[in-house]
């Protein structure tokens, strides 16, 4: 008697392709990374502030490293937290 | 004369004539020195990401201008000095830099509003 787990589906389960990441800078043409520009570089960073790894944000190597100097430039300046939660 | 970008955070107590006062100390202090204003941008009093100094807010001023190499190392020390100054930061502005800043100046969207998350 078939377990109750190995349920055979007709059709494979269609799981959810990930989304093509692709580096929005070369994308968008964008060539410098305003330290200033607060809502903008909070798109790299997740809830306790901490900068967001490549492979979740796509960007290519050269611009994540602009990405994370601006963005340390921005602590430094306390417009970002180092560290805090529920900062979005 | 390469370009520069200076970013500073004032006590908070100080009063209106007071930030106007020490923004102009510094502006003459870089025309002096042979330098030139680009733009000045007060941005006035805002709440710090994290207390300085035992205080939660700060005034900024962002000013962008054009100096000698030889000028910042004293334009650092002056800073050090007055007590007035919280926190500075000084940063060189390449090409492109002086390039978004004329864009965002004048309205010309940079490319960064697009950008979705």
């Amino acid at each position: 008697m078939a377990k109750a787990n190995e349920i055979k589906y007709l059709t494979a389960i269609k799981q959810e392709k990930p989304k093509k990441k692709f580096c929005r800078f070369k994308k968008y043409g964008i060539k410098y990374i305003d330290y200033k520009d607060v809502e903008f570089l909070k798109k790299f960073v997740n809830e306790q502030g901490k900068i967001l790894p490549r492979r979740l944000t796509g960007n290519s190597l050269k611009y994540q490293r602009k990405v994370s100097d601006a963005i340390k430039k921005a602590r430094q300046m306390a417009l970002l937290p180092f560290v805090t939660d529920l900062l979005k | 004369m390469s370009n520069y970008e200076l970013m500073v955070i004032f006590t908070p107590v100080l009063s209106e004539e007071e930030f106007k006062a020490a923004q102009k100390k510094y502006a003459d202090f870089i025309t002096e020195n042979g330098g030139s204003i680009a733009r000045s941008n007060p941005w006035g009093l805002k709440s710090l990401a994290y207390p300085i100094q035992k205080k939660t807010t700060g005034i900024y001023w962002v000013l962008e201008y054009s100096a000698p190499s030889s000028f910042n190392e004293k334009f650092k020390i002056q800073m050090l000095r007055d007590e007035q100054i919280m926190r500075h930061m000084i940063t060189a502005l390449d090409k492109y830099a002086v390039e978004y800043n004329a864009k965002k100046r004048s309205g010309v969207p940079t490319g960064t509003e697009k950008v979705e998350a």
